[in-house]
């Protein structure tokens, strides 16, 4: 069969080229995943409009460097700062009106969100591919013994690390993690007990962004072109990668980002004849686990769901 | 108004409206009746959605899929064999199907029958789920069957696509395809089985408990929706009269999710104007992706993508304020008509009264 | 409540009759039927293919700027925007006949767009002129459609030839098996390339979807088979990032890609690491020798500053085998415009002397061209018939 012969054929080298592309990919999908994961958590709602979210970012970050000149470390804050903003305002004006209408409902509203933020890109910016901005440090090549990685593919994973850090600190040991946790837990007690739901809620889409935001900057840095629909592949895998470890546990976003991301990059690198497929890789991991863990690998018993 | 009085009411509207078809079919220009047509398609595919998501309640965002089984038997069996070495140039059609040529009518009930069949087999592991992880999954289906069609070349021709469908663009026989649709479906609705999902849509567990065997129902509803959706798919492969995968990415389900918001999740007679309005409404909008010169002076607001723009603002405002739609859960009925004609304001104040 | 519902009505049932009873957008072209003849222009100027309708766009205004009459009468160009989508072609392909009446279309690019107008010209007799769309089935089976460009199977076998010419012996291929384009293109290099080198000289063919953004699994194992050289047609926004990832995982061998790879952006995204890579296109400024050619240059530069694409030199030529169709036909019936657009014979245009075959397709030779400091920069000719 082939693949024995592809085994047999891969250098160590080669393997250890495509280790380095899967924990790449798998942190991008990882910081993005986190973001799916605190809104869920929350409000059981899948954002669909997160994966947009990412878009614009890159969006901001390019008109900050190409249009406006600045320097990228100011642009990465700015980026932050603006996505979170979108990020809240987003939750404000297409889910908090229905917070207490049908579930289907925010769906819906969602879907819609989604759609008109693709839309408004493809309007304001047009369809055409923008080059995102050249970062030289980030972009520079190192090898190791016949394996290239470059700078950003360095930083990714750490950045991503320590973003998680910084993210559960927050959660678990500080008063406003302590908030998100009671939320999470039960919303209606926790909105008796007197926590003000509205504005934990909007701290929740603003973390969950500004992360995403940073996984914007470094995905347009890996990936430089940037066009409007861009966010919607990844919104979807990144919300299987939160679903595949565990939707509402942070660090199970982080674990099946990195499953989802090194599976795709393994599941080429040995079965080269299917690279066809290898969107729908993705949807069938979901399926399996939604059939067979659908609590995912990390994930907290969820009643209703299933 | 007795039973018979309503039946020979609406009998003699279906033929009025069959004769409107006629009428539009001979005298229309075909731009005036492609829009009719993908109207009428674009109704019976929102109804299909309509059947899962408005009367039982389940989230499903598969429709694109569905269709695209449904266009592709009809793509893949209708066009004519010696036009087919031409069509699939790069990767030749595998034997088996090569020299298999239907009838249109065959095709299009096949591809139903294929797409209800990936329904029942999609079903067994999906319906169990519920709300949002429903959605994905359904949307994940979806696009495995596209992906699956750009890839499988000597059955589909991959991206290539097919050509040389023969088309359809009588609006006639697609206002009858339509009209068997919501014929079936409304009798559906009304029957035992109907009951049975709008049950399931408000109470699932109660339903349960009344003894309703939720997983069975679940899957008929979404084996009617995805029949219908082939359906659909076929039709608008005759329509266009070339078919490829990209056309059925998920974003087109979004198309039908406007339809069935905007008409009424749950709501028959919804879904029909839903697809009027948004379809028609899509092209009436298309003034806005044209340049506008006012007093000489051109506003660059106005070009292309503004259109859409506008029609996602629709739906986030449809979502947003108006989420039962035109009819909400009503439907046309013919003391709700005769009502209207003798007090018309009144039905913008009272709720669900003849 | 109340007023909410009225309101909503209204705009649902206004917006109703308003689409049936004839749609905006006649309005703009308002010049009585007498004095012009309307020429249609269907093209993507949203969506995936945005980039190209807008080159293209160009350079058919640009020709109707330096051919603004025939038939002594005024041309007014109606501009449709096909967003990318078949259905949408397929009903503004409608429009632009029914409503607009133009006695011929000039587009699209992208051609599974263009097919999708197809049955719509066929049947209501209006010729139409493609601009870039090069898959075959266009023209096929289609009297009413013609093209200003070579086609994919010319185009494959000419990169294969360059390669063969350049001494590659395995080459591997890395096709965007969802883009029509980029899938026929790979097929005919295939066939022409195992023709010259022999069987099992194509390693390795690789797929990749549409919006694709890593490669890095693919080309690593490409790596390790060591191809003299990997031809890659797709779109350019991937090609790009394809080949930049290429040449950060070490890989050196040369890349070769077909007419899409034309557009600055290609350039722009994958910066130097796209340097020395070879594609086929129909146009280039050193083999302009025709004087449309050098109008059509001069023009460009003064009005657009920067080089002209292939696109917009194709766009151009078809404009002009429109125009000369009708001017040919001397009449304005539809069917005679085609019959004489079917004759074009040695026709002078901006990318050479153009003489359609009985498919509709011109006989034509393409360029190829590589990048060179950050510039598209001209390589080879190859000629028609090779």
């Amino acid at each position: 069969m082939e693949i024995f012969q592809t085994i047999a054929n891969m250098t160590g080298a080669a393997l250890a080229q495509h280790v380095a592309n899967g924990i790449s990919l798998g942190s991008l999908y990882a910081l993005i995943a986190i973001g799916y994961t605190m809104v869920y958590g929350i409000l059981l709602m899948i954002n669909f409009a997160h994966g947009d979210i990412v878009m614009m970012a890159c969006y901001f970050a390019y008109f900050g460097i190409a249009i406006f000149n600045l320097p990228w470390y100011v642009t990465v804050v700015v980026t932050v700062v603006l996505t979170a903003l979108l990020g809240a305002l987003i939750e404000r004006t297409a889910y908090r009106p229905l917070r207490d209408a049908p579930k289907n409902s925010v769906l819906i509203s969602a879907i819609g969100a989604s759609f008109l933020l693709e839309n408004l890109a493809n309007y304001l910016f047009s369809g055409r591919p923008k080059r995102f901005p050249r970062i030289p440090i980030l972009e520079q090549n190192l090898s190791f013994g016949g394996v290239q990685i470059q700078v950003i593919s360095f930083v990714i994973p750490v950045v991503t690390i320590i973003g998680l850090l910084i993210l559960l600190h927050v959660v678990n040991h500080t008063k406003t993690g302590m908030a998100m946790r009671a939320v999470s837990k039960d919303y209606e007690i926790a909105r008796v007990m007197g926590i003000n739901i509205d504005n934990v809620i909007s701290v929740t889409f603003m973390l969950g962004s500004a992360l995403a935001a940073i996984g914007a900057f470094m995905w347009g840095v890996k990936y430089p072109g940037i066009t409007p629909m861009m966010g919607v592949m990844p919104g979807l895998k990144c919300f299987i990668a939160a679903v595949i470890g565990g939707i509402g546990n942070i660090k199970g976003a982080v674990l099946g980002g990195f499953i989802l991301g090194m599976g795709e990059i393994m599941i080429v690198a040995f079965f080269p004849q299917l690279s066809g497929y290898r969107d729908a890789f993705a949807f069938v991991v979901l399926i399996v686990i939604l059939f067979y863990k659908p609590t995912g690998l990390l994930g907290e018993k969820l009643m209703e769901k299933v | 108004m007795g039973k018979k009085q309503k039946l020979i009411l609406t009998i003699i509207l279906l033929i009025g409206l069959f004769a409107l078809s006629w009428f539009v079919n001979v005298e229309m220009d075909s731009y005036v009746r492609r829009i009719i047509n993908l109207c009428l398609i674009y109704a019976i595919i929102g109804l299909s959605m309509n059947v899962t998501n408005g009367f039982t309640g389940q989230f499903a965002l598969g429709q694109a899929g569905f269709m695209a089984l449904g266009a592709y038997v009809v793509g893949v069996f209708t066009v004519p064999v010696k036009l087919r070495a031409n069509v699939f140039y790069a990767v030749p059609m595998n034997p088996i199907i090569a020299d298999i040529q239907l009838p249109v009518w065959a095709a299009l009930i096949g591809g139903g029958i294929l797409a209800a069949l990936v329904a029942f087999l999609i079903g067994a592991p999906v319906l169990r789920l519920k709300g949002d992880y429903l959605a994905i999954a359904t949307l994940g289906f979806s696009e495995i069957i596209r992906i699956v069609i750009t890839n499988a070349s000597s059955f589909t021709n991959g991206a290539l696509g097919i050509k040389d469908i023969p088309t359809l663009n009588d609006t006639r026989y697609i206002f009858i395809a339509t009209a068997i649709t919501f014929i079936f479906i409304s009798l559906l609705i009304n029957s035992s089985y109907g009951r049975a999902f709008k049950a399931i849509r408000e109470d699932e567990i109660a339903a349960e408990a009344m003894g309703i065997d939720l997983y069975k129902h679940k899957c008929l509803a979404f084996m009617i929706s995805a029949f219908f959706a082939g359906i659909g798919g076929g039709l608008y492969a005759m329509l266009l009269g070339t078919v490829d995968p990209k056309n059925f990415l998920f974003t087109l389900t979004y198309n039908f999710l406007l339809i069935i918001v905007l008409g009424g999740m749950g709501s028959i007679t919804g879904s029909m104007l839903g697809a009027i309005v948004v379809t028609a409404g899509l092209e009436y909008l298309r003034v806005f992706d044209e340049p506008l010169e006012l007093f000489g002076v051109n506003i660059p607001l106005f070009r292309p993508g503004l259109r859409m723009v506008i029609f996602s603002i629709l739906l986030m405002v449809c979502v947003l304020f108006w989420r039962h739609g035109i009819m909400g859960t009503k439907e046309f009925t013919w003391e709700g008509a005769r009502a209207f004609i003798k007090h018309p304001l009144r039905v913008f104040g009272k709720k669900g009264v003849a | 409540m109340k007023l909410r519902k009225i309101l909503a009505a209204l705009l649902a049932s206004s917006l109703a009759i308003g689409a049936l009873t004839g749609c905006g957008g006649s309005k703009k072209s308002a010049g009585k039927d007498g004095d012009v003849i309307k020429v249609g222009v269907f093209l993507p100027l949203t969506g995936d293919n945005a980039a190209g309708g807008e080159l293209e766009l160009r350079g058919i205004k640009l020709a109707n700027k330096l051919h603004p009459k025939v038939m002594g009468k005024k041309v007014e160009l109606v501009v449709a925007d096909n967003k990318s989508d078949k259905a949408e072609a397929a009903s503004v392909a409608a429009r632009l006949i029914e409503k607009d009446k133009v006695k011929v279309i000039v587009g699209s690019y992208g051609s599974s767009l263009s097919m999708a107008a197809g049955n719509i010209v066929k049947e209501a007799k209006v010729p139409a002129v493609g601009t870039s769309c090069t898959n075959p089935q266009v023209t096929a089976n289609n009297d009413y459609y013609f093209r200003a460009c070579f086609i994919d199977p010319f185009q494959g076998t000419v990169m294969a030839n360059y390669a063969f010419k350049k001494g590659a012996k395995k080459v591997a291929i890395i096709q965007e098996v969802s883009n029509d384009y980029a899938v026929g293109l790979a097929k005919f290099f295939k066939d022409a390339f195992e023709k010259l080198a022999g069987p099992g000289s194509i390693i390795e063919t690789a797929n990749y979807q549409t919006g694709d953004k890593d490669f890095s699994a693919i080309l690593t194992n490409i790596k390790a088979k060591n191809p003299d050289a990997i031809f890659a047609p797709g779109n350019f926004t991937e090609s790009a990032l394809l080949v930049k990832q290429a040449r950060q995982l070490g890989i050196k061998a040369p890349f070769l890609g077909g007419d899409t790879w034309e557009t600055q952006e290609f350039i722009d995204v994958g910066g130097k690491d796209v340097e020395g890579v070879a594609f086929s296109t129909a146009f280039d400024r050193e083999k302009a020798t025709t004087a449309e050619a050098k109008k059509f240059l001069e023009e460009y530069v003064k009005e657009y500053k920067g080089e002209p694409s292939a696109l917009s030199a194709l766009a151009y030529d078809a404009y002009l085998i429109a125009i000369n169709g009708i001017e040919k036909a001397n009449s304005l019936d539809t069917t005679k415009i085609r019959d004489a657009i079917a004759k074009t014979k040695d026709m002078e245009g901006v990318t050479g002397k153009t003489t359609l075959d009985k498919n509709g397709d011109p006989i034509k030779g393409a360029v190829i061209k590589t990048v060179k400091d950050g510039k598209f920069k001209y390589l080879d000719f190859v000629a028609p018939g090779k």
